[in-house]
Parts: C-alpha cells; sequence; structure tokens
C-alpha cells in the first residue's frame, strides 16, 4: 500500500535557508542542502524548497538551487519561486528538481501547465494554491491568491484546483491561509473540499503545530501528503517522531 | 567501469550521483562501444516506451546492450529500463522492446490513482544480492503507469501492491531490473545500488 508522506518544506533566500536552525550536528545550517541532507537521514519522504529571492534575481537562484540539492539529495524534492514559464521551468527540471511548484504563474496563464505537462509529464508538475475562506454560509468558499497571499484573484479555489488538474497538475500543494501559521491545525474543510474534487495528490499545508493536526488532516479530510515546517525545524517534534505517531494512528508510513 | 546508458530519455544525473555514492566509477554514456565495453550496465530512463526503444535502435545501442548481456555483463533497468528488457508493450501502441525476456508491458490494472507515485513496499520473492542488507517489505519510491508481466515466474523478483499486486522487480543470472527509483529511495536504495556494484 502506497504510504502517506511527510514532507518538510524550506524557505530558501539568496541560497540560504531563512528559518528554523535544529541541526546542531551539521557544519551550515543555513545551507540548504546539509539541511535537506539532514531531513533525509531522518526519514522524510520529500523536501519540497521555496525560492523567496526578491524577484528580479530569482530566475538564476531558483536553477542553482535545484542544481546543488540534486547533487546530493537521495528523496525526491520539489523546487518553487518565481518561475514564469516554460523555459523557466524547464531550467530547473533540467538541473535535477523532480518536480516543479507554480502558483501565481499558473493562474495568470494557465495554458503553461498544459504545455509543462505534456512536454515535461504530469508527475512533475504541482499547483501551489494559497486559498482563503470568504463566504461561510450557506456553504464555505474559498477564494485562490497569488504573489505569496497578497493579491485575490476572484477565483473559487476549489474550482480553481479542477481546472489546473484537467489542464495536467499533476499533484496539488493546499495552503489554507486562514489557519497557516496559526499552530493550531491544518484547514480540513478546505483540505476535504479539495480531496473530493480533484483525483491526483492533495498536499496538505499551513497550520500544525501538533503531531495530532498531522493525522487529522490525513484521516479526516484524506491528504495523502503533510507539509510541515515550524514544527521540524524549531526542533519541537523530529521526523521519526511525526512518522511513528501517525503509524501509531494506523495511517501507512515508511519508518526507516 | 559502470555505463549508464544515456539515450535521451530523462535526466541522468540523479541516477548517476547516486551510483557515484553508493562507491561506483560512473560513465555516461551513449556511445555503443563504450556500452560494449563496460563492466556493467544500468539502463535509467523515464517517458514513453516506443520514443525509448526508437531512440536506442537510432543510435545502435539496442544491438550493444543485448551484445554485453549475451557476454555476462551485469546490467540493471531502472524504471523504463525494467519496461525495455520485455518483448512488447502495449504503451500507446503495440512496440517491440529487447526482448532479453518473455513477457509484456500492460497498463497498471488498479482502480487507484495512476501513476502510481509515491513509496511503497517492495516484498522479495527470491533471494538475491540486491536485497543484502534491505529488510523485506522496504519502503522504494516509485513513479509510473505501466507494469511488467513476465511470462516466468522465475524471473520474478519482487511484487508491490496498489490496488492490484504487479511485479516490481525481476531477475535472471546477470539480469536486475526494479519499477522503482533506487536513486530517490534514500539509505535503502543507495544500499541497492551498492548490492549491484559490489
Amino acid at each position: 500500500m502506497l504510504s502517506k508522506r511527510i514532507i518538510p518544506c524550506l524557505d530558501v533566500r539568496n541560497g540560504r535557508v531563512v528559518k528554523g536552525i535544529r541541526f546542531v550536528d551539521i557544519r551550515d545550517a543555513g545551507d540548504p542542502v546539509e539541511m535537506a541532507s539532514a531531513y533525509d537521514h531522518e526519514g522524510a519522504d520529500e523536501l519540497v524548497f521555496l525560492d523567496i529571492t526578491a524577484s528580479h534575481e530569482r530566475r538564476e537562484t531558483v536553477v542553482e538551487l535545484a542544481r546543488r540539492c540534486a547533487e546530493e539529495l537521495f528523496i525526491p524534492f520539489t523546487i518553487g519561486g518565481g518561475m514564469r514559464d516554460e523555459s523557466d521551468i524547464r531550467k530547473v527540471l533540467k538541473a535535477g528538481a523532480d518536480k516543479i511548484a507554480i502558483n501565481s504563474a499558473a493562474l495568470e496563464n494557465p495554458g503553461v501547465l498544459g504545455r509543462c505537462s505534456k512536454r515535461f509529464g504530469a508527475q512533475c508538475i504541482v499547483v501551489a494554491i494559497d486559498a482563503k475562506l470568504v463566504q461561510k454560509e450557506p456553504e464555505k468558499k474559498w477564494e485562490a491568491f497569488v504573489h505569496g497571499g497578497r493579491v485575490a484573484t476572484g477565483r473559487d479555489a476549489v474550482q480553481w484546483a479542477v481546472e489546473a488538474v484537467e489542464r495536467g497538475a499533476g499533484e496539488i500543494l493546499l495552503t489554507g491561509m486562514d489557519t497557516d501559521g496559526t499552530r493550531k491545525g491544518y484547514d480540513i474543510d478546505l483540505t476535504r473540499a479539495i480531496t473530493a474534487a480533484v483525483s491526483v495528490p492533495v498536499i496538505a499545508s499551513g497550520g500544525a503545530g501538533n503531531l495530532d493536526h498531522l493525522v487529522e488532516v490525513v484521516k479526516k479530510a484524506n491528504a495523502d501528503a503533510v507539509l510541515a515546517a515550524s514544527i521540524f525545524h524549531y526542533g519541537t517534534y523530529s521526523i521519526t517522531q511525526a512518522k511513528e505517531h501517525m503509524a501509531a494512528a494506523g495511517i501507512p508510513m515508511r519508518l526507516t | 567501469m559502470i555505463v549508464i546508458v544515456d539515450y535521451g530519455m530523462g535526466n541522468l544525473r540523479s541516477v548517476e550521483k547516486a551510483l557515484d555514492k553508493a562507491g561506483g566509477k560512473v560513465k555516461v554514456s551513449n556511445d555503443p562501444a563504450e556500452v560494449r565495453a563496460a563492466g556493467s550496465i544500468v539502463l535509467p530512463g523515464v517517458g514513453a516506451f516506443g520514443d525509448a526503444m526508437e531512440r536506442l535502435k537510432k543510435r545502435g545501442l539496442d544491438a550493444a546492450i543485448k551484445e554485453a548481456v549475451a557476454a555476462g555483463k551485469q546490467f540493471l533497468g531502472i524504471c523504463l529500463g525494467l519496461a525495455l528488457l520485455f518483448e512488447e508493450s502495449d504503451e500507446h501502441g503495440v512496440h517491440a522492446g529487447l526482448g532479453l525476456l518473455p513477457g509484456r508491458v500492460e497498463l497498471l490494472p488498479t482502480h487507484l490513482k495512476i501513476p502510481h507515485i509515491g513509496w511503497n513496499r517492495v516484498a522479495a520473492q527470491k533471494d538475491s544480492r540486491l536485497f543484502d542488507g534491505v529488510p523485506n517489505g522496504s519502503y522504494f519510491y516509485f513513479v509510473h503507469s505501466y507494469e511488467v508481466v513476465p511470462r516466468l515466474d522465475s524471473d520474478v523478483l519482487c511484487r508491490t501492491e496498489y490496488g492490484c499486486e504487479f511485479v516490481s522487480g525481476v531477475e535472471r543470472e546477470n539480469i536486475a531490473a526494479v519499477q522503482f527509483h533506487p536513486e530517490k529511495s534514500s539509505s535503502l536504495g543507495l544500499r541497492m545500488l551498492k548490492n549491484f556494484i559490489t
């Protein structure tokens, strides 16, 4: 049986990890590759790197990041940040990334999804969706936001997820903006709405504060993978602890 | 020297880095003469079966691989490199493969999501040096939509369950191949590559 996945996410600016330093035995805790290798050894199933370098420089930094990670990492990894078109995406995949994540560019120019999916395969195209609750009654509705959650798009998040998959997205990386940073748990209703609407794997993101939150979003919302940053980076829990906790709750996990 | 056969199907960098990490002396090549001269051969690849065979033939790599295997060179196929070993595939029309093992390649008959992507368990069906130090039932990383259906049970190395049971690896004498990606399967994947090298 396919296991559920735990995916630590690293924010990288100008080639340096910007938050969360806990591995005491690595030489350079700001180095994304060293930190990623430490996560690999601990049992992370995949890694996501988001390049948050200022946008005008990011076209170069994101390719270099992919190239360096490919040298040292022996688990799949996704790179996101600043890719606008097919040519940007090709460069990052060619540099060795297994998958790329796109958000704003996909919403502004959805045709890029079909072209990239056909050319590189759907399995390497992850569409990142940042969604915020905009209607509570009579039923909940969420809107997709872009540019780091600053700009509303007017697009219904669930409808956008469905369209993105039809166009060729192989996976959805879903961030609940209302729960992100709260440490009170993932947005269960949002995640459930998306997993019910699409046929591809959904990675839940935003709000993990303890290990029960990881279990909850898999069991109640049918997430295929859980992404978390702070609970791992600040050493609250190790990947091993998280996996053992999820396995004990009856979830298939790759224990190493 | 281990030669990784480069026929333009997918990024070979991660396979090269992983074999290097596992302690092998590695060369990526699209030259049939180098394939014939190799100590052992790794055939990786992602993409469509028909395209792959066409590219191998165009460069004379299909004949080189068959000669090297017939000469007893150790061979490891990964993902598409597993599928290509068989006689024919159903992927986008019927295409002939290398025919080094009897059997076919078919779409995964599962009710679950296709492609099958992620970490899944591998159950060994016979003793193999490839599994030295790898606990039975360990997880490896998969990305594929097709399965191989060997005609002979004796060629089956391991199986995996994904809504159906499929053959996730084969082995016969000097030929071995796996559906999953050891180069993306963390320490146990590297261990398997090390087992192949030694």
